[in-house]
């Protein structure tokens, strides 16, 4: 039986989320829980995602400006890694994995708890689909926000980079502005908020629904959680990379 | 009315609800009675949809709830009020904003007629004046009425207690139990309490299901409880060594 428990959970994740994307009763109060979600979700972690930028993108410079020690590599060289590291993977990929932790351990619990407290039987009992009503505003909300979040974090960790190569003394003001603004892709931020919005649904997703089947008490509540987010960061490797080699190659 | 014919129901192995039959009354205080684990709560659970018999049927003004489509469950639901054990509140809301909900989802009532509903609703339960509390801030009497106050927000036709009072002291239990009786009869609801108080045995009891292991073990109201002659009710009744001593003799 264990070795059918991938099939079951996938199985019973796919009809969650058909139950999640069927007709809102009412779109009045789905809206204002997309507007609370977002403000929930994203604006709430507006404050980690930049101290966290800033400070990657600093390290980024450093060790750039550490290992570019071949005269044959120009000084500007340093700004272009940086912005092509944060801009391909450190935004999209390790701010979202930051955010799998926060986001999703958040609506695996608050879902969890929700549940052992009886407020989705609640729901159902009033008639409402406690699955749509619960997470599709998440998910909607998350999908929105969270590339703006993520453009947030290329310029705080480009403006990090900066500072940071700057005061070093690893090279110039003039020399870093040229390497970000040399050979620009601008595929490559097609690429970074796609794979965004796609974390994004994987995150709210994922979290809810280990959230939303939470059986037990308090203890079970924590272990959802905790799971929630371990399987968002596999999750979301794995998925990094097929949408990497679907995009890039 | 609603309807109980034959219902079954088991988990795994054991079986928790065996041929239990009975009708519910409008404007009576129905009250399913029994030890805890002897399937009161599932029985609960499944005529409000939570969970499916394994036979039997449900039947509420005639039509058998089990064989709905989900559109007419849904109809069904959106006239069953409930309140749970915890209360159930919602912790993101306030206490206006809990018995706004039903109504914000499923009547066209506009804002100002809504917010005249739900002060309505809290001053029916003696709650005015909370309406901008967390459920954190309340005391678990408080909660329970203002779950209570959910519940009657979109004038259900069908109310579902489970343990109203669990929890709560006797003074407010017995606040609990009025509040229900009085609402049950004002508005003719068909009110279902789930319970293993002997108060609101005593007190509310129009009519009495008992249920012992599974089973539909005694019927009656709350008058021919003390007179039973029912070995497992009458164990039941008087469970405590203080009751015991209180015990008529027949």
């Amino acid at each position: 039986m264990k070795n059918f428990r991938f099939f079951y959970h996938f199985g019973r994740y796919c009809l969650l989320l058909g139950r999640v994307f069927s007709r809102p009763e009412k779109l009045s109060v789905y809206t204002r829980q997309i507007f609370r979600e977002i403000d929930a979700l994203g604006i709430g972690s507006l404050g980690l995602i930049s101290i966290i930028s800033v400070f990657m993108g600093g390290v980024i410079t450093i060790q750039s400006a550490y290992n570019f020690t071949s005269p044959l590599i120009p000084l500007y060289a340093i700004g272009l890694g940086t912005r092509e590291s944060i801009v391909l993977e450190f935004s999209p990929t390790i701010v979202s994995l930051i955010l799998a932790g926060k986001v999703g351990s958040n609506i695996a619990s608050e879902i969890g708890t929700m549940r052992i407290t009886e407020q989705i039987d609640a729901l159902e009992i009033m008639g409402v689909n406690s699955a749509g009503y619960l997470i599709l505003p998440k998910v909607i909300a998350a999908m929105l926000i969270n590339p703006f979040l993520i453009v947030i974090s290329m310029f705080l960790g480009i403006f990090g980079g900066y500072s940071m190569g700057v005061l070093s003394g690893a090279c110039t003001s003039y020399e870093f502005i040229y390497g970000v603004q040399s050979f620009f892709v601008p595929f490559n931020i097609v690429y970074s908020l796609t794979k965004t919005v796609v974390f994004a649904f994987i995150i709210t997703s994922v979290s809810a629904y280990h959230g939303y089947y939470t059986a037990g008490g308090a203890l079970e509540v924590g272990r959802a959680s905790t799971r929630s987010v371990v399987y968002n960061s596999v999750i979301i490797l794995v998925t990094n990379l097929i949408i990497t080699k679907l995009m890039l190659v | 009315m609603i309807e109980l014919k034959k219902i079954n129901k088991s988990f795994s192995e054991r079986q928790v609800v065996s041929d239990v039959s009975f009708i519910f009354h409008p404007g009576k205080c129905n009250l399913v009675i029994g030890e805890s684990g002897s399937g009161k709560t599932t029985l609960m659970k499944m005529m409000v949809g939570l969970l499916v018999p394994d036979s039997g049927e449900i039947l509420y003004e005639g039509e058998n709830f089990i064989s709905m489509d989900i559109k007419k469950k849904q109809e069904v639901r959106q006239q069953i009020g409930m309140l749970f054990q915890g209360g159930a509140l919602f912790d993101s809301m306030t206490v206006e904003e809990n018995v706004l909900f039903p109504m914000e989802m499923f009547t066209g009532m506009s804002k100002k007629e809504r917010i005249e509903r739900a002060n309505f609703c809290l001053s029916r339960v003696k709650l005015e004046g909370k309406n901008k509390l967390y459920p954190a801030e309340l005391s678990g009497g408080m909660k329970k009425r203002a779950a209570l106050a959910r519940a009657l927000s979109i004038n259900p036709k069908y109310l579902f207690c489970d343990e109203p009072n669990s929890g709560l002291d006797p003074k407010t239990s017995i606040v609990i139990d009025e509040l229900i009786r009085e609402v049950t009869q004002e508005f003719n609801i068909i009110t279902m309490v789930v319970t293993h108080d002997m108060n609101s045995v005593l007190g509310m009891g129009d009519n009495i299901l008992f249920i012992y292991k599974g089973q539909n073990w005694w019927q009656g109201n709350s008058s021919q409880v003390l007179k039973t002659e029912n070995k497992e009710l009458l164990d039941f009744v008087y469970a405590s060594e203080f009751l015991k001593k209180l015990k008529p003799e027949h």
